[in-house]
Protein backbone atom coordinates (compact mmCIF):
# COMPACT_ATOMS: atom_id res chain seq x y z
CA UNK A 1 0.00 0.00 0.00
CA UNK A 2 3.05 2.02 1.24
CA UNK A 3 3.97 2.06 -2.67
CA UNK A 4 1.12 2.73 -3.97
CA UNK A 5 0.54 6.02 -2.16
CA UNK A 6 2.83 7.80 -0.71
CA UNK A 7 3.35 8.74 2.78
CA UNK A 8 1.60 11.74 3.89
CA UNK A 9 3.78 14.24 5.44
CA UNK A 10 1.87 17.43 7.23
CA UNK A 11 5.15 19.18 7.07
CA UNK A 12 6.40 18.34 3.37
CA UNK A 13 3.06 18.82 1.95
CA UNK A 14 0.87 21.66 3.94
CA UNK A 15 3.52 23.90 5.80
CA UNK A 16 6.29 24.10 3.48
CA UNK A 17 4.65 25.11 0.36
CA UNK A 18 3.77 28.47 2.51
CA UNK A 19 7.36 28.98 3.93
CA UNK A 20 8.77 31.94 2.88
CA UNK A 21 11.27 29.88 0.47
CA UNK A 22 8.09 28.44 -1.21
CA UNK A 23 5.63 31.17 -0.59
CA UNK A 24 6.58 33.21 -4.61
CA UNK A 25 5.55 29.24 -5.96
CA UNK A 26 2.79 28.39 -4.30
CA UNK A 27 0.99 31.86 -4.53
CA UNK A 28 1.39 32.02 -8.42
CA UNK A 29 0.58 28.37 -9.13
CA UNK A 30 -2.48 28.95 -6.94
CA UNK A 31 -3.25 32.38 -8.40
CA UNK A 32 -3.25 31.15 -11.69
CA UNK A 33 -5.16 27.94 -11.19
CA UNK A 34 -7.88 30.29 -9.06
CA UNK A 35 -8.33 32.61 -11.71
CA UNK A 36 -8.68 29.95 -14.37
CA UNK A 37 -10.87 28.25 -12.49
CA UNK A 38 -13.21 31.04 -11.32
CA UNK A 39 -13.77 32.16 -14.83
CA UNK A 40 -14.36 29.27 -16.33
CA UNK A 41 -16.57 28.20 -13.28
CA UNK A 42 -18.58 32.27 -13.43
CA UNK A 43 -19.20 31.33 -17.42
CA UNK A 44 -20.18 27.37 -16.81
CA UNK A 45 -22.89 28.90 -14.25
CA UNK A 46 -24.72 30.31 -17.30
CA UNK A 47 -23.67 27.06 -19.81
CA UNK A 48 -25.47 24.60 -17.20
CA UNK A 49 -28.39 27.09 -16.83
CA UNK A 50 -29.00 27.28 -20.67
CA UNK A 51 -28.28 23.35 -21.05
CA UNK A 52 -25.19 24.11 -22.96
CA UNK A 53 -22.34 22.49 -21.17
CA UNK A 54 -21.69 19.92 -24.09
CA UNK A 55 -21.09 23.35 -26.18
CA UNK A 56 -18.42 24.33 -23.48
CA UNK A 57 -17.09 20.97 -23.83
CA UNK A 58 -17.20 21.57 -27.67
CA UNK A 59 -15.55 25.20 -27.79
CA UNK A 60 -12.94 24.04 -25.10
CA UNK A 61 -11.60 22.01 -27.83
CA UNK A 62 -12.22 23.66 -30.89
CA UNK A 63 -10.25 26.88 -30.07
CA UNK A 64 -7.04 24.41 -30.76
CA UNK A 65 -6.53 25.59 -34.60
CA UNK A 66 -7.67 29.12 -33.73
CA UNK A 67 -5.01 29.50 -31.38
CA UNK A 68 -2.36 27.89 -33.03
CA UNK A 69 -2.69 30.33 -36.10
CA UNK A 70 -2.35 33.09 -33.53
CA UNK A 71 0.21 31.70 -32.58
CA UNK A 72 1.68 31.65 -35.65
CA UNK A 73 1.34 35.19 -36.48
CA UNK A 74 1.93 36.51 -33.04
CA UNK A 75 4.74 34.17 -31.80
CA UNK A 76 3.09 34.18 -28.61
CA UNK A 77 0.79 32.23 -26.31
CA UNK A 78 -0.76 35.73 -24.30
CA UNK A 79 -2.01 39.02 -25.55
CA UNK A 80 -4.73 40.49 -28.10
CA UNK A 81 -4.01 37.78 -30.89
CA UNK A 82 -4.76 34.80 -29.05
CA UNK A 83 -8.14 36.07 -28.01
CA UNK A 84 -9.02 36.90 -31.15
CA UNK A 85 -7.92 34.04 -32.39
CA UNK A 86 -9.78 32.10 -29.79
CA UNK A 87 -12.99 34.23 -30.36
CA UNK A 88 -12.82 33.42 -33.99
CA UNK A 89 -12.32 29.43 -33.41
CA UNK A 90 -15.36 29.55 -31.18
CA UNK A 91 -17.48 31.67 -33.66
CA UNK A 92 -17.02 29.47 -36.01
CA UNK A 93 -17.38 26.41 -33.75
CA UNK A 94 -20.84 27.82 -32.86
CA UNK A 95 -21.89 28.64 -36.02
CA UNK A 96 -20.85 25.36 -37.40
CA UNK A 97 -22.72 23.36 -35.42
CA UNK A 98 -25.76 25.45 -35.93
CA UNK A 99 -25.90 25.02 -39.67
CA UNK A 100 -25.33 21.46 -39.63
CA UNK A 101 -27.98 20.98 -36.72
CA UNK A 102 -30.55 23.57 -39.50
CA UNK A 103 -29.30 22.35 -42.42
CA UNK A 104 -28.94 18.75 -42.42
CA UNK A 105 -30.80 15.93 -40.63
CA UNK A 106 -28.06 15.12 -38.42
CA UNK A 107 -29.13 16.44 -35.01
CA UNK A 108 -27.42 18.80 -32.52
CA UNK A 109 -25.49 16.39 -30.21
CA UNK A 110 -24.20 14.67 -33.35
CA UNK A 111 -23.42 18.12 -34.73
CA UNK A 112 -21.50 19.31 -31.74
CA UNK A 113 -19.49 16.16 -31.89
CA UNK A 114 -18.61 16.46 -35.36
CA UNK A 115 -17.58 19.61 -35.04
CA UNK A 116 -15.46 20.26 -31.93
CA UNK A 117 -13.90 16.51 -32.33
CA UNK A 118 -12.78 17.63 -36.07
CA UNK A 119 -11.60 20.91 -35.31
CA UNK A 120 -9.49 20.07 -32.00
CA UNK A 121 -7.80 17.11 -34.55
CA UNK A 122 -6.94 19.92 -37.14
CA UNK A 123 -5.92 21.69 -34.40
CA UNK A 124 -3.46 18.91 -32.96
CA UNK A 125 -2.23 18.09 -37.02
CA UNK A 126 -1.68 21.86 -37.56
CA UNK A 127 -0.10 21.83 -33.52
CA UNK A 128 2.73 18.17 -34.29
CA UNK A 129 3.04 20.38 -38.28
CA UNK A 130 4.16 23.35 -36.71
CA UNK A 131 5.97 22.27 -33.38
CA UNK A 132 9.16 23.95 -34.32
CA UNK A 133 7.86 27.59 -34.87
CA UNK A 134 5.66 27.28 -31.64
CA UNK A 135 5.70 27.49 -28.01
CA UNK A 136 3.50 24.24 -27.13
CA UNK A 137 3.53 20.69 -27.93
CA UNK A 138 0.69 17.89 -27.87
CA UNK A 139 1.53 17.78 -24.14
CA UNK A 140 0.36 20.93 -23.11
CA UNK A 141 -2.51 21.41 -25.42
CA UNK A 142 -4.02 17.97 -23.02
CA UNK A 143 -2.35 18.84 -19.76
CA UNK A 144 -1.51 22.49 -19.59
CA UNK A 145 1.39 23.69 -17.82
CA UNK A 146 0.47 25.41 -14.80
CA UNK A 147 4.38 25.18 -13.47
CA UNK A 148 5.52 27.71 -15.80
CA UNK A 149 3.97 30.50 -13.85
CA UNK A 150 6.32 29.73 -11.57
CA UNK A 151 9.63 29.79 -13.09
CA UNK A 152 9.17 32.94 -14.88
CA UNK A 153 10.67 36.27 -14.01
CA UNK A 154 8.48 38.96 -12.76
CA UNK A 155 4.91 39.18 -13.17
CA UNK A 156 4.29 36.08 -15.58
CA UNK A 157 2.16 37.59 -19.06
CA UNK A 158 -0.68 34.59 -18.77
CA UNK A 159 -1.25 35.26 -14.82
CA UNK A 160 -1.76 38.67 -16.00
CA UNK A 161 -3.89 37.53 -18.35
CA UNK A 162 -5.98 35.01 -16.42
CA UNK A 163 -6.59 37.56 -13.60
CA UNK A 164 -7.95 40.29 -16.15
CA UNK A 165 -9.92 37.65 -17.75
CA UNK A 166 -11.58 36.81 -14.38
CA UNK A 167 -11.70 40.50 -13.31
CA UNK A 168 -13.30 41.03 -16.82
CA UNK A 169 -15.72 38.19 -16.54
CA UNK A 170 -17.03 39.64 -12.95
CA UNK A 171 -17.98 42.99 -14.72
CA UNK A 172 -19.61 41.50 -17.61
CA UNK A 173 -21.40 39.62 -15.41
CA UNK A 174 -22.59 42.24 -12.83
CA UNK A 175 -23.27 44.38 -16.14
CA UNK A 176 -25.53 41.81 -18.12
CA UNK A 177 -26.97 40.28 -14.84
CA UNK A 178 -30.60 41.13 -15.92
CA UNK A 179 -30.39 39.83 -19.49
CA UNK A 180 -28.24 36.64 -19.02
CA UNK A 181 -30.90 35.97 -15.97
CA UNK A 182 -34.31 36.48 -18.08
CA UNK A 183 -32.57 35.34 -21.24
CA UNK A 184 -32.05 32.00 -19.66
CA UNK A 185 -34.89 31.65 -17.99
CA UNK A 186 -37.57 32.54 -20.29
CA UNK A 187 -36.49 33.65 -23.44
CA UNK A 188 -39.77 34.26 -24.82
CA UNK A 189 -40.26 36.79 -22.11
CA UNK A 190 -36.34 38.50 -23.15
CA UNK A 191 -37.01 39.10 -26.81
CA UNK A 192 -40.26 39.90 -26.05
CA UNK A 193 -38.79 42.94 -23.84
CA UNK A 194 -36.51 43.86 -26.57
CA UNK A 195 -33.16 41.83 -25.49
CA UNK A 196 -31.62 40.24 -28.51
CA UNK A 197 -31.55 36.88 -27.27
CA UNK A 198 -28.99 35.53 -30.46
CA UNK A 199 -26.40 38.92 -29.36
CA UNK A 200 -26.42 37.20 -25.90
CA UNK A 201 -25.80 33.67 -26.97
CA UNK A 202 -22.86 34.66 -29.14
CA UNK A 203 -21.37 36.92 -26.81
CA UNK A 204 -21.57 34.24 -24.13
CA UNK A 205 -20.08 32.04 -26.63
CA UNK A 206 -17.04 34.70 -27.67
CA UNK A 207 -16.30 34.82 -23.90
CA UNK A 208 -16.64 31.43 -23.02
CA UNK A 209 -14.30 31.62 -25.57
CA UNK A 210 -11.87 34.10 -24.23
CA UNK A 211 -11.79 32.03 -20.86
CA UNK A 212 -11.50 29.31 -22.41
CA UNK A 213 -8.05 30.05 -24.42
CA UNK A 214 -6.62 31.93 -21.38
CA UNK A 215 -7.29 28.60 -19.13
CA UNK A 216 -5.95 26.48 -22.04
CA UNK A 217 -2.37 26.61 -21.59
CA UNK A 218 -2.28 26.88 -17.92
CA UNK A 219 -4.71 23.61 -17.41
CA UNK A 220 -4.99 21.68 -21.19
CA UNK A 221 -7.86 21.08 -22.94
CA UNK A 222 -9.50 18.54 -20.90
CA UNK A 223 -9.23 19.96 -17.54
CA UNK A 224 -10.63 22.79 -18.85
CA UNK A 225 -13.93 21.06 -19.58
CA UNK A 226 -14.04 20.27 -15.56
CA UNK A 227 -13.08 23.64 -14.35
CA UNK A 228 -16.25 25.28 -16.69
CA UNK A 229 -18.70 22.23 -15.40
CA UNK A 230 -17.77 21.32 -11.73
CA UNK A 231 -18.26 24.63 -9.88
CA UNK A 232 -21.20 25.62 -11.30
CA UNK A 233 -22.95 22.21 -10.74
CA UNK A 234 -22.11 22.05 -7.03
CA UNK A 235 -23.12 25.74 -6.51
CA UNK A 236 -26.06 24.52 -7.93
CA UNK A 237 -26.93 21.87 -5.66
CA UNK A 238 -26.37 24.41 -2.92
CA UNK A 239 -28.26 27.17 -3.21
CA UNK A 240 -31.73 28.74 -5.00
CA UNK A 241 -30.51 31.85 -5.94
CA UNK A 242 -28.47 32.57 -8.95
CA UNK A 243 -26.20 35.02 -6.70
CA UNK A 244 -25.47 33.12 -4.43
CA UNK A 245 -24.62 30.59 -6.87
CA UNK A 246 -22.22 32.56 -8.69
CA UNK A 247 -20.41 33.49 -5.51
CA UNK A 248 -20.51 29.78 -4.18
CA UNK A 249 -19.38 28.75 -7.78
CA UNK A 250 -15.97 31.33 -7.29
CA UNK A 251 -15.59 29.50 -3.17
CA UNK A 252 -15.16 26.22 -5.13
CA UNK A 253 -13.03 27.39 -7.71
CA UNK A 254 -10.87 28.70 -4.94
CA UNK A 255 -10.95 25.88 -2.38
CA UNK A 256 -10.58 23.12 -5.24
CA UNK A 257 -7.53 24.83 -6.26
CA UNK A 258 -5.58 24.93 -2.66
CA UNK A 259 -6.80 21.64 -1.76
CA UNK A 260 -6.00 20.43 -5.29
CA UNK A 261 -3.10 22.12 -4.86
CA UNK A 262 -1.38 20.04 -1.56
CA UNK A 263 -3.04 16.98 -3.10
CA UNK A 264 -1.04 17.27 -6.55
CA UNK A 265 2.65 17.61 -4.15
CA UNK A 266 1.82 14.86 -2.03
CA UNK A 267 0.76 12.05 -4.67
CA UNK A 268 3.16 14.31 -7.31
CA UNK A 269 0.10 14.63 -9.38
CA UNK A 270 -0.06 17.03 -12.34
CA UNK A 271 -1.42 19.60 -10.72
CA UNK A 272 -4.50 20.85 -12.43
CA UNK A 273 -5.94 17.46 -12.60
CA UNK A 274 -5.59 17.12 -8.74
CA UNK A 275 -7.27 20.40 -8.28
CA UNK A 276 -10.45 18.92 -10.37
CA UNK A 277 -10.41 15.34 -8.47
CA UNK A 278 -10.09 18.02 -5.55
CA UNK A 279 -13.64 19.67 -7.12
CA UNK A 280 -15.44 16.36 -8.11
CA UNK A 281 -14.79 15.83 -3.93
CA UNK A 282 -16.59 18.94 -2.84
CA UNK A 283 -19.29 18.26 -5.59
CA UNK A 284 -19.60 14.56 -4.25
CA UNK A 285 -19.65 16.20 -0.86
CA UNK A 286 -22.54 18.61 -2.17
CA UNK A 287 -24.22 16.42 -3.58
CA UNK A 288 -24.73 13.91 -0.35
CA UNK A 289 -25.04 16.56 2.40
CA UNK A 290 -26.45 19.69 0.25
CA UNK A 291 -29.29 21.03 3.19
CA UNK A 292 -32.14 21.83 0.42
CA UNK A 293 -30.90 18.80 -2.66
CA UNK A 294 -28.27 16.11 -0.54
CA UNK A 295 -29.24 12.79 -1.01
CA UNK A 296 -29.15 12.15 2.98
CA UNK A 297 -31.20 14.98 4.16
CA UNK A 298 -33.60 13.93 1.86
CA UNK A 299 -33.40 10.54 3.09
CA UNK A 300 -34.12 11.55 6.42
CA UNK A 301 -36.87 13.52 5.51
CA UNK A 302 -38.79 11.09 4.24
CA UNK A 303 -37.68 8.69 6.83
CA UNK A 304 -39.16 11.14 9.38
CA UNK A 305 -42.17 11.77 7.52
CA UNK A 306 -42.63 8.15 7.54
CA UNK A 307 -42.19 7.90 10.92
CA UNK A 308 -44.79 10.74 11.85
CA UNK A 309 -46.86 8.86 9.35
CA UNK A 310 -46.72 5.79 11.63
CA UNK A 311 -46.55 7.40 14.85
CA UNK A 312 -49.87 9.33 14.17
CA UNK A 313 -51.72 6.29 12.58
CA UNK A 314 -50.75 4.31 16.02
CA UNK A 315 -51.79 7.26 18.11
CA UNK A 316 -55.38 7.23 15.96
CA UNK A 317 -55.43 3.48 16.35
CA UNK A 318 -54.90 3.93 20.52
CA UNK A 319 -57.67 6.62 20.53
CA UNK A 320 -60.31 4.89 18.71
CA UNK A 321 -59.53 1.72 20.60
CA UNK A 322 -59.71 3.56 23.93
CA UNK A 323 -63.07 4.50 22.59
CA UNK A 324 -64.41 1.34 21.85
CA UNK A 325 -63.39 0.03 25.11
CA UNK A 326 -65.02 2.64 26.98
CA UNK B 1 -62.64 59.52 -40.88
CA UNK B 2 -60.27 61.06 -38.16
CA UNK B 3 -58.33 59.08 -35.78
CA UNK B 4 -59.81 60.27 -32.60
CA UNK B 5 -63.29 59.10 -33.77
CA UNK B 6 -62.07 55.80 -34.81
CA UNK B 7 -59.46 54.95 -32.40
CA UNK B 8 -56.73 51.98 -33.50
CA UNK B 9 -57.33 48.34 -32.73
CA UNK B 10 -55.33 46.76 -29.80
CA UNK B 11 -54.18 44.60 -32.43
CA UNK B 12 -54.34 44.46 -35.74
CA UNK B 13 -53.24 40.81 -37.92
CA UNK B 14 -52.98 41.21 -41.25
CA UNK B 15 -52.63 38.16 -44.07
CA UNK B 16 -49.93 36.47 -41.02
CA UNK B 17 -48.09 33.41 -42.78
CA UNK B 18 -45.41 31.64 -40.54
CA UNK B 19 -44.27 28.60 -41.52
CA UNK B 20 -41.56 26.06 -40.07
CA UNK B 21 -39.14 24.15 -42.23
CA UNK B 22 -41.45 25.71 -45.07
CA UNK B 23 -44.49 23.90 -44.01
CA UNK B 24 -46.93 26.41 -42.82
CA UNK B 25 -48.15 26.41 -39.71
CA UNK B 26 -50.36 29.67 -39.80
CA UNK B 27 -51.52 30.42 -42.89
CA UNK B 28 -53.21 33.73 -43.97
CA UNK B 29 -54.79 34.61 -40.29
CA UNK B 30 -56.54 38.54 -40.71
CA UNK B 31 -58.22 40.02 -37.94
CA UNK B 32 -58.67 42.87 -35.61
CA UNK B 33 -59.38 43.15 -31.92
CA UNK B 34 -61.11 46.37 -30.09
CA UNK B 35 -59.24 47.30 -27.00
CA UNK B 36 -60.90 45.87 -23.62
CA UNK B 37 -61.49 42.74 -24.51
CA UNK B 38 -60.91 39.33 -22.93
CA UNK B 39 -59.95 37.45 -25.85
CA UNK B 40 -59.53 33.14 -25.87
CA UNK B 41 -57.98 31.52 -28.92
CA UNK B 42 -59.49 28.17 -29.30
CA UNK B 43 -58.30 25.18 -31.68
CA UNK B 44 -57.16 21.94 -31.77
CA UNK B 45 -54.24 21.17 -30.79
CA UNK B 46 -51.09 21.90 -33.56
CA UNK B 47 -53.66 24.49 -34.48
CA UNK B 48 -50.83 27.35 -34.06
CA UNK B 49 -52.32 29.03 -31.14
CA UNK B 50 -48.82 29.65 -29.29
CA UNK B 51 -47.29 29.98 -32.90
CA UNK B 52 -50.09 32.90 -33.29
CA UNK B 53 -48.81 34.25 -29.83
CA UNK B 54 -45.48 34.33 -30.32
CA UNK B 55 -45.78 35.83 -34.10
CA UNK B 56 -47.93 38.64 -32.75
CA UNK B 57 -45.27 39.68 -30.40
CA UNK B 58 -42.95 39.98 -32.92
CA UNK B 59 -40.59 36.87 -32.04
CA UNK B 60 -41.05 34.74 -35.21
CA UNK B 61 -39.86 35.22 -38.44
CA UNK B 62 -43.11 35.92 -40.49
CA UNK B 63 -43.41 34.62 -44.30
CA UNK B 64 -46.02 37.40 -44.74
CA UNK B 65 -47.85 39.95 -43.57
CA UNK B 66 -47.82 42.19 -40.31
CA UNK B 67 -48.90 42.97 -36.79
CA UNK B 68 -49.39 46.14 -35.44
CA UNK B 69 -50.54 46.92 -31.60
CA UNK B 70 -52.20 50.70 -31.13
CA UNK B 71 -51.49 51.70 -34.58
CA UNK B 72 -47.72 50.70 -34.59
CA UNK B 73 -45.74 47.74 -35.16
CA UNK B 74 -44.81 45.59 -32.37
CA UNK B 75 -41.15 46.90 -31.83
CA UNK B 76 -42.30 50.10 -31.02
CA UNK B 77 -44.78 49.34 -28.17
CA UNK B 78 -42.64 46.63 -26.09
CA UNK B 79 -43.88 48.37 -22.87
CA UNK B 80 -47.21 48.08 -23.72
CA UNK B 81 -46.96 43.95 -24.39
CA UNK B 82 -47.09 41.76 -21.01
CA UNK B 83 -46.10 37.83 -21.73
CA UNK B 84 -47.75 34.54 -19.30
CA UNK B 85 -45.74 31.65 -20.93
CA UNK B 86 -46.63 28.23 -21.20
CA UNK B 87 -45.68 25.78 -17.92
CA UNK B 88 -43.69 23.58 -20.02
CA UNK B 89 -41.17 26.33 -21.28
CA UNK B 90 -40.64 27.12 -18.11
CA UNK B 91 -37.71 25.41 -16.08
CA UNK B 92 -38.70 24.78 -12.72
CA UNK B 93 -35.18 24.16 -11.37
CA UNK B 94 -34.10 27.20 -12.15
CA UNK B 95 -32.60 28.81 -9.51
CA UNK B 96 -34.76 31.99 -8.88
CA UNK B 97 -37.34 32.73 -6.05
CA UNK B 98 -40.91 34.11 -6.68
CA UNK B 99 -39.44 37.64 -5.94
CA UNK B 100 -36.79 37.31 -8.57
CA UNK B 101 -39.62 36.15 -11.50
CA UNK B 102 -42.06 38.90 -10.50
CA UNK B 103 -39.36 41.40 -11.08
CA UNK B 104 -38.52 40.59 -14.31
CA UNK B 105 -41.42 41.63 -14.87
CA UNK B 106 -40.10 45.05 -14.50
CA UNK B 107 -37.15 44.57 -16.69
CA UNK B 108 -38.59 46.47 -19.25
CA UNK B 109 -39.33 49.41 -18.38
CA UNK B 110 -35.37 49.47 -16.63
CA UNK B 111 -32.49 50.66 -18.38
CA UNK B 112 -29.31 49.05 -19.41
CA UNK B 113 -27.19 48.45 -15.44
CA UNK B 114 -30.26 49.75 -13.71
CA UNK B 115 -31.34 46.99 -11.03
CA UNK B 116 -34.51 47.16 -9.82
CA UNK B 117 -35.08 49.62 -7.33
CA UNK B 118 -37.16 50.21 -4.26
CA UNK B 119 -40.25 51.09 -6.13
CA UNK B 120 -39.83 48.14 -8.20
CA UNK B 121 -39.88 45.93 -5.56
CA UNK B 122 -43.05 47.96 -3.91
CA UNK B 123 -44.50 47.16 -7.54
CA UNK B 124 -43.66 43.34 -7.31
CA UNK B 125 -45.08 43.33 -3.82
CA UNK B 126 -48.59 44.47 -4.83
CA UNK B 127 -48.93 42.10 -7.54
CA UNK B 128 -48.14 39.04 -5.59
CA UNK B 129 -50.50 40.03 -2.87
CA UNK B 130 -52.94 40.87 -6.00
CA UNK B 131 -52.61 36.92 -6.32
CA UNK B 132 -52.14 36.11 -3.03
CA UNK B 133 -48.85 34.68 -3.16
CA UNK B 134 -46.73 37.50 -1.33
CA UNK B 135 -46.44 35.10 1.62
CA UNK B 136 -44.57 32.46 -0.73
CA UNK B 137 -41.81 35.64 -2.51
CA UNK B 138 -38.52 34.07 -0.78
CA UNK B 139 -39.90 30.13 -2.19
CA UNK B 140 -37.62 28.84 -4.97
CA UNK B 141 -40.32 27.91 -7.75
CA UNK B 142 -40.06 24.57 -8.12
CA UNK B 143 -41.08 24.09 -4.41
CA UNK B 144 -45.06 25.64 -5.29
CA UNK B 145 -48.32 23.94 -6.84
CA UNK B 146 -49.34 24.09 -10.03
CA UNK B 147 -51.67 26.49 -9.51
CA UNK B 148 -48.98 29.07 -7.08
CA UNK B 149 -46.71 28.76 -10.11
CA UNK B 150 -49.28 29.95 -12.75
CA UNK B 151 -50.06 32.82 -10.43
CA UNK B 152 -46.36 33.86 -10.02
CA UNK B 153 -46.44 34.02 -13.49
CA UNK B 154 -49.24 36.39 -13.54
CA UNK B 155 -48.11 38.21 -10.99
CA UNK B 156 -45.05 38.70 -13.48
CA UNK B 157 -47.65 40.13 -16.26
CA UNK B 158 -49.06 42.76 -13.70
CA UNK B 159 -45.66 44.12 -12.61
CA UNK B 160 -45.05 44.48 -16.52
CA UNK B 161 -48.40 47.35 -16.21
CA UNK B 162 -48.87 46.24 -19.75
CA UNK B 163 -52.25 47.34 -22.11
CA UNK B 164 -52.00 44.30 -24.16
CA UNK B 165 -51.42 40.56 -22.51
CA UNK B 166 -50.18 37.44 -24.56
CA UNK B 167 -51.19 34.12 -22.23
CA UNK B 168 -50.24 30.98 -23.09
CA UNK B 169 -52.57 28.81 -21.39
CA UNK B 170 -52.68 30.08 -17.90
CA UNK B 171 -55.60 27.85 -16.58
CA UNK B 172 -53.33 24.74 -17.50
CA UNK B 173 -52.81 22.19 -14.13
CA UNK B 174 -54.76 24.60 -12.19
CA UNK B 175 -57.15 23.97 -9.42
CA UNK B 176 -60.35 25.28 -9.54
CA UNK B 177 -59.76 27.86 -6.91
CA UNK B 178 -57.10 29.21 -8.84
CA UNK B 179 -58.80 29.26 -12.34
CA UNK B 180 -61.50 31.30 -10.49
CA UNK B 181 -58.89 33.37 -8.95
CA UNK B 182 -57.17 33.86 -12.30
CA UNK B 183 -60.75 34.02 -14.61
CA UNK B 184 -61.44 37.00 -11.98
CA UNK B 185 -58.04 38.88 -12.11
CA UNK B 186 -58.08 38.79 -15.85
CA UNK B 187 -61.58 40.10 -16.10
CA UNK B 188 -60.65 42.91 -13.73
CA UNK B 189 -57.87 43.50 -15.76
CA UNK B 190 -60.42 44.17 -18.85
CA UNK B 191 -62.17 46.00 -17.08
CA UNK B 192 -59.36 48.75 -16.51
CA UNK B 193 -59.10 48.93 -20.98
CA UNK B 194 -56.63 46.25 -20.99
CA UNK B 195 -56.59 43.89 -23.87
CA UNK B 196 -56.06 39.86 -23.24
CA UNK B 197 -55.21 37.00 -25.17
CA UNK B 198 -55.55 33.56 -24.05
CA UNK B 199 -54.92 30.50 -25.07
CA UNK B 200 -57.32 28.35 -23.75
CA UNK B 201 -58.53 24.67 -24.39
CA UNK B 202 -61.59 23.94 -22.02
CA UNK B 203 -64.61 24.72 -24.40
CA UNK B 204 -66.94 24.43 -21.75
CA UNK B 205 -66.07 27.31 -19.92
CA UNK B 206 -65.19 29.41 -23.14
CA UNK B 207 -68.83 31.17 -23.44
CA UNK B 208 -68.35 31.88 -19.98
CA UNK B 209 -64.54 33.53 -19.76
CA UNK B 210 -64.51 35.45 -22.87
CA UNK B 211 -66.19 38.04 -24.60
CA UNK B 212 -64.42 37.92 -28.15
CA UNK B 213 -63.12 34.30 -29.68
CA UNK B 214 -60.42 33.85 -32.22
CA UNK B 215 -60.91 30.69 -33.17
CA UNK B 216 -58.34 29.05 -35.67
CA UNK B 217 -56.98 26.27 -37.18
CA UNK B 218 -53.93 26.72 -39.20
CA UNK B 219 -56.24 29.03 -41.12
CA UNK B 220 -58.28 31.74 -38.82
CA UNK B 221 -62.18 30.47 -38.99
CA UNK B 222 -63.69 33.15 -37.06
CA UNK B 223 -62.84 36.32 -34.96
CA UNK B 224 -65.82 38.18 -33.25
CA UNK B 225 -67.69 38.77 -30.20
CA UNK B 226 -68.45 35.13 -28.28
CA UNK B 227 -72.16 35.28 -28.79
CA UNK B 228 -71.83 35.55 -32.72
CA UNK B 229 -68.31 33.33 -33.01
CA UNK B 230 -69.09 30.10 -30.62
CA UNK B 231 -71.69 28.30 -32.99
CA UNK B 232 -71.87 24.56 -33.60
CA UNK B 233 -70.81 25.66 -37.23
CA UNK B 234 -67.75 27.34 -36.39
CA UNK B 235 -66.76 24.88 -34.06
CA UNK B 236 -67.22 22.19 -36.91
CA UNK B 237 -65.54 24.19 -39.01
CA UNK B 238 -62.50 25.04 -36.31
CA UNK B 239 -62.23 21.39 -35.05
CA UNK B 240 -62.88 19.84 -38.03
CA UNK B 241 -65.70 17.33 -36.46
CA UNK B 242 -63.66 15.56 -33.96
CA UNK B 243 -66.17 13.61 -32.05
CA UNK B 244 -65.43 13.79 -28.30
CA UNK B 245 -65.38 17.57 -28.80
CA UNK B 246 -68.43 18.14 -30.86
CA UNK B 247 -70.59 16.35 -28.22
CA UNK B 248 -68.79 18.70 -25.95
CA UNK B 249 -69.87 21.37 -27.68
CA UNK B 250 -73.18 20.33 -28.58
CA UNK B 251 -73.69 19.60 -24.48
CA UNK B 252 -72.03 23.38 -23.48
CA UNK B 253 -74.75 24.54 -26.02
CA UNK B 254 -77.68 22.97 -25.23
CA UNK B 255 -76.80 24.38 -21.26
CA UNK B 256 -76.48 27.81 -22.79
CA UNK B 257 -79.44 27.98 -24.59
CA UNK B 258 -81.66 26.34 -21.67
CA UNK B 259 -79.80 29.08 -19.38
CA UNK B 260 -81.03 31.58 -22.09
CA UNK B 261 -84.64 30.26 -21.83
CA UNK B 262 -84.60 30.43 -18.31
CA UNK B 263 -83.74 34.09 -18.25
CA UNK B 264 -86.14 35.16 -20.75
CA UNK B 265 -89.02 33.10 -18.86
Amino acid sequence: MSEIIPPFHWHLFLTEPWSAWYLDTTLRVIAMAFCVSASCGLVGVYLILRRLALVGDAISHSVLPGIVLAALVAHTLTGPAIIIGAIVAGFVTTVLIESIDHHSRVKTDAAIGIVFSALFALGVVMVTMFAGDLHIDADCVLFGNLAEVATQPGMPPALIQAGSVLLATILLIGFFFKDLLVSAFDPTLARSLGIRARWIHYGLMAWLSVTVVSAFEAVGSIIVVAMLIIPGATALLLTDRLWKALVLTVIHAAASTVIGYHVGLWLDSNLPAAMVVAGLGLFVIAWLFSPSQGLLPRAIGRQRLRDRLEREKVEARETTEKAESR
Amino acid sequence: MSETSQPSPALEVHDLTVAYHKKPVLWGVDFEIPAGKLVGIIGPNGAGKSTLIKAAMGLLPLSSGWVEAFGRPLKEVRDRVGYVPQREEIDWDFPVNVMDVVLMGRYGKLGWLKRPGKADREIARACLEKVRMLPFADRQIANLSGGQQQRVFLARALAQESDLYFMDEPFAGVDAATEDAIIALLRELCSQGKTLFVVHHDLASVPDYFDWLVLLNLRLVASGPTSEVFTPEMLAKTYGGQLTVMTEVAEVLRRNEALAREESH
